[in-house]
């Protein structure tokens, strides 16, 4: 049986710092009010101690300035760690512009990563030192929740919607990688390990051994899926009104036939393909058909990454 | 013994099962819940103690996941709903709560039996679940999981846990209408002891909340039995509106289960103190303060769902707000005992440690509600410290205290003192060896819910199930020590601690209606600069406290 | 507080006063509905989040309920409401006959309510649009004046009007064991009156049971709008 040696978990993001720091701050506020508090009761108890039955109170029933500063003294304190709590909060929700995108899907009880070189793993999840990684997440049944106590990110990994979380690693190493939201029976063996590697090492995992044989990327992967499935036949500037063209469709605002534009998101393309006539684009015919049960979650996220990389407005 | 011991009360009025069964009497009422809580705390405590004993190794030792799984289910259902929320509000509050206010009874006596029965009801069919296979969802009904994917009697409890939320709206609405209605001639709203103001709070949050956890807990049901799919993204359900819903009722229920609580601790403070409560009309107030900002910050559960960014500030800073009026509390609390005549009996012993644990479980609330820490401790171990620091330390010891306080007027028999004082202090010690490493595995990165877990959290485990064996031995001496004062226990005199209030100038136990003259109220509260309001009238043969 | 009153064989021994009795009765019922209001408002918000999430789906489901039904039991209910009312003024007249004579006024309505509702689910059931595994939906748009370019064409449509469906069963279903907790308790009261239990002095129970059907037809005031009314122009 080891000893934790330290009270803190090993500081392996850039935001570990930060949130250590409020940490810290509050163990430090909450050791002076306890401290504070305890040693009042301790010292009342001990200076008021009932001698006697005969023992009479002082008649002091309350002290309006008392209840005034032990209310505004808390509040401001408070407020501290309302504003602190979400300046940092602000940073780990919004992935720097220029992150690598991994695709990250669950499932009871195991995670399926794919790199943007193609290569795919599972509950391993190797990231390059240095460099900010945006996960892209979702799942194929429950609620799970992706969590590496290390870099202090967590997020839940939503079934029917996307959700995000970013990190940078500052130290090389492995570290564990949980699954926080109760998902059934094996819940606690959805776990793995991240690994951090120095940059030029992770390029070279990321091509695999045998660059020839490494995985297609997930925008290789998604053109390819794109070409198979015959989306090229109406999507293309020839098509005339047949399909909008994919690109710079990726979040530019598309206005729709029911006079609503939307932002045409992550979201908005998976909801495209999946239920096509949700959000029809104005001037088009209402005519594509769904592509529901045809592919998986990765499958869809290999396809939003080749419209993604089709370019931006 | 006097004339006076065989004065008729409650307890002998009648002997008859059937006149325990159909009785009206508030009080007995209160007995019938006290026994059918108390099973479900034996209950929630077994299944704890067969964890906490699998958790002594990082693999599986004594259990496969899916026994795991049920049995933290099963603890936090059975405790949750079935003890912590009906706990001292049905118990306490009803025997108390008439009697504080000069009543005869509660308005609706029939309505309160009726309570006692869909709330054993409601907890048959809970146990039902438990016998037939148990639940694997925790106690928090997640969708869509629980909906769609568990495999387990979740209809069972899901419906127990739908009626068992009736028994607690009844109790709510009697509480309440009682209050408005029923105080006797001369007491005003701020001449109310503060157990009756903190219960008055928590009705209104009953009253208000419960529906709400019904609906969403009988529509998960629904979902299972015939498919609907409001909470399956497979038919353009959303699984995270249940979440909404679920912590719309299941916040403000911590206040349902801490309020009263707090109440009791008033109570005890003040008459060990001998003084009135500092700040009386703040720390009433305080009550209300709590239970309508309560219900605006449920989202603070939700700032990794997937939930906006922004949505989950709005919810953070409302959290930090509701926790100013508790601090009052304490507070006030602390400078009660400033230049009172304090004298550490077990309630009071209670009451100190409720204190001390609740400073802790408050403040580390402070921690959750600040978002960035809360993202990186969310659903690890620092939550369940957490919570039983509130809970447990917080509520659990209030119970007690109360328990210990009002013993000799609930059954008119006195308690070891000595042991009394040394439980306390066995279940403090263990109480703190259980969760405060949890506190520090949690920060560490250990999730909750977990079967099987890393080697380098297993020294923290193993302090934390031997702090539940010191825990066990203390709630069991207690347990040994209370049955033996119901039979072999020196008499209770009327008022054998010396206190203040109504329900210490009627006899021990009270008669079937409660005073023999009805009271007139002529002082505030916690008069205890009155000599006549807390003399007692101990006889020969009668003993009181120390 | 009338001393006078002290001993009525109606006053409840913990009461002082008859007065006491009735305020309490009716503070009761008031919480009793403020729960009551929470009960719905959970369900009329988890409606709400879908309504506005599927807003076509939603639309053409409402479609195929029929407004002509749904406009006559709210017709019907609201004259339920009217002989309930006149029921508690026949209490506060202490006017036995009449009492009875419109609390069984009320539950023939209420029963013609039910009975009414009992036919719309047995065509739901015929048209295979009950909730679960037996449920079918083929959408013929060019009956509604929906736009076939909006989110009708769905491939998950039928799953949507489902969903509708789930909570038309859910609510009307909830409201309709409303209504029967309701005409249970007319007949207690019947049975009441009948045994000259209630006077001027004492009508409580009439006036609460009076309260609790206002409220279950207030519910249906909401209910029909919400789920009958949906796109219709």
């Amino acid at each position: 049986m080891k000893m934790p040696l330290a009270f803190l978990p090993e500081q392996a993001s850039t935001l570990a710092r930060d949130v250590d720091m409020l940490y810290l701050f509050l163990i430090g506020v909450s050791m002076f009010f306890t401290i504070l508090i305890g040693g009042l009761i301790i010292y009342f108890v001990i200076r008021y101690r009932r001698r006697s039955d005969a023992d009479r109170p002082a008649p002091l029933h309350g002290n309006k300035l008392l209840e005034v500063v032990w209310t505004t003294i808390p509040l401001v304190l408070v407020m501290i760690m309302f504003f602190w709590g979400a300046a940092v909060f602000y940073k780990q929700f919004r992935p720097p512009a220029d992150a690598m995108e991994i695709l990250v899907t669950g499932k009871q009880w195991m995670w399926k990563m794919q790199h943007p070189s193609g290569r795919s793993e599972i509950n391993d999840l190797h990231v390059p030192l240095g460099r900010p990684v945006k996960l892209t997440m979702t799942s194929e049944d429950v609620i799970h929740s992706f969590y590496i106590p290390a870099f202090r990110a967590k997020m839940d990994v939503v079934p029917g919607r996307y959700t995000s979380l970013w990190f940078e690693p500052t130290k090389e190493g492995s570290f564990h990688l949980f699954c926080a939201e109760y998902c059934g029976a094996e819940h606690s063996l959805m776990k793995g390990w991240v690994h951090v590697l120095p940059e030029d090492e992770y390029e070279e995992w990321a091509r695999g051994e045998d660059p020839d044989l490494a995985e297609l990327t997930p925008v290789e992967a998604g053109e390819r899926l794109f070409t198979e499935l015959g989306c090229l036949a109406c999507h293309n500037p020839a098509s005339g009104t047949m399909g909008p063209d994919m690109t710079g469709l990726y979040m530019s605002n598309v206005e729709l036939d029911d006079g609503r534009t939307v932002v045409a998101d992550e979201e908005y393309i998976r909801q495209s393909i999946l239920e096509p006539m949700a959000k029809v684009t104005k001037g088009y015919q209402p005519i594509m058909p769904t592509y529901r049960g045809q592919l998986d979650e990765t499958q869809l996220m290999q396809i939003i990454a080749y419209i993604r990389s089709l370019g931006t407005e | 013994m006097s004339a006076q011991a065989k004065q008729e009360n409650y307890l002998n009025a009648k002997h008859t099962v059937a006149s325990w069964l159909f009785s009206l009497d508030h009080k007995r009422i209160a007995l019938l819940y006290l026994l059918t809580i108390l099973l479900f705390f034996v209950l929630g405590g077994i299944a704890a103690m067969l964890f906490r004993v699998e958790l002594l190794t990082p693999g599986p030792a004594v259990m496969e996941s899916e026994t795991y799984n049920r049995l933290f289910t099963m603890h936090g259902i059975t405790m949750i709903f079935f003890f912590l929320i009906p706990s001292i509000p049905a118990v306490l509050g009803n025997f108390l709560l008439p009697i504080m206010l000069g009543a005869k009874d509660l308005a609706f006596p029939r309505l309160n039996l009726a309570s006692w029965y869909v709330f054993t009801f409601g907890g048959l069919l809970g146990l039902g679940a438990i016998i037939f296979g148990g639940v694997d969802t925790g106690w928090t009904f997640y969708t869509p999981y629980s909906s769609t994917y568990a495999n387990s009697q979740v209809i069972l409890a899901a419906l127990g846990i739908f009626i068992a939320g009736f028994a607690s709206i009844m109790t709510g609405l009697n509480f309440i209408v009682t209050i408005h209605k029923m105080r006797a001639p001369g007491l005003t709203w701020f001449r109310l002891p503060l157990f009756v103001w903190s219960h008055y709070a928590t009705s209104i949050i009953i009253i208000l909340g419960t529906p709400v956890v019904a609906i969403t807990i009988l529509l998960v049901a629904i979902e299972r039995i015939f498919e609907v799919g409001i909470f399956d993204p497979a038919l353009g359900g959303d699984p995270v509106l249940f979440q909404h819903l679920f912590w719309f009722y299941s916040h403000p229920a911590v206040y349902i289960m801490i309020l009263p609580g707090m109440g009791v601790i008033s109570e005890i403070i003040a008459c060990f103190s001998r003084k009135r409560i500092f700040g009386y009309p703040v720390v009433a107030l305080s009550s209300l303060a709590i239970a309508i900002l309560g219900f605006f910050v449920w989202g603070h559960h939700m700032f990794v769902s997937s939930q906006s960014m922004y949505a989950g500030m709005i919810f953070s800073i409302l959290s930090f707000l509701v926790a100013i009026p508790s601090a009052i509390k304490v507070f006030n609390w602390v400078a009660t005992m400033y230049g009172g005549s304090v004298k550490l009996d077990t309630p009071m012993l209670y009451a100190l440690g409720f204190l001390g644990l609740f400073i802790i479980g408050g403040l580390t609330g402070l921690f959750l509600a600040t978002m960035a820490v809360n993202v990186h401790v969310h659903d690890t171990y620092f939550v369940v410290a957490h919570f039983h620091y509130v809970m447990v330390g917080g509520m659990v010891m209030a119970f007690f205290g109360g328990l210990h306080f009002w013993w000799p007027k609930i059954t008119g028999k006195l308690f070891p003192e000595l042991l009394g004082r040394i439980t306390v202090v066995i279940i403090f010690i263990g109480f703190n060896l259980t969760f405060f490493p949890q506190f520090i595995v949690g920060y560490l990165g250990m999730p909750r819910r977990y079967h099987i877990y890393p080697e380098e959290f297993q020294f923290l485990h193993v302090l934390s199930t031997a702090g539940a064996s010191v825990l066990a031995i203390g709630y069991m001496l207690m347990a040994v020590y209370l049955l033996y004062s119901l039979v072999l226990g020196p008499k209770a005199s009327r008022n054998p601690w010396k206190a203040a209030g109504l329900e210490w100038t009627t006899p021990s136990p009270p008669p079937t209606h409660n005073f023999s003259e009805p009271p007139v109220v002529k002082f505030e509260a916690y008069a205890y600069d009155e000599e006549e309001v807390y003399q007692d009238d101990a006889e020969p043969g009668d003993k009181g406290h120390g | 507080m009338a001393d006078g009153q002290a001993h009525t064989p109606n006053l409840a021994h913990h009461f002082d006063s008859m007065d006491q009795q009735r305020e309490s009765s009716s503070l009761g019922m008031w919480l009793f509905l403020a729960q009551e209001v929470m009960f719905f408002g959970g369900l009329f918000v988890a409606y709400g989040v879908y309504r506005f999430k599927y807003q076509e789906a939603f639309a053409v489901a409402s479609n195929h309920l029929s407004v002509a039904w749904g406009a006559f039991n709210t017709v019907v209910l609201i004259c339920s409401s009217l002989t309930m009312a006149l029921a508690v003024r026949a209490a506060q007249l202490g006017d036995k006959k009449r009492i009875i004579r419109y609390l069984v006024a009320t539950i023939l309505l209420a029963s013609l309510f039910l009975g009414v509702k009992g036919i719309e689910y047995t065509e739901k059931y015929h048209d295979q649009l009950v909730p679960g595994p037996t449920f079918q939906y083929e959408p013929d748009f060019d009956q509604y004046a929906v736009p076939v370019t909006a989110e009708t064409a769905h491939p998950n449509f039928a799953g949507h009007v489902h969903l509708f469906y789930s909570f038309y069963f859910v609510m009307t279903g909830m409201h309709a064991l409303h209504m029967v907790i309701g005409i249970g308790l007319m007949i207690w009261l019947i049975v009441k009156a009948q045994r000259d239990r209630f006077s001027r002095e004492y009508y409580a129970p009439v006036e609460m049971t009076g309260l609790y059907w206002h409220f279950v037809d207030i519910v249906w005031i909401f209910l029909f709008p919400l789920v009958y009314l949906v796109w219709r122009h």
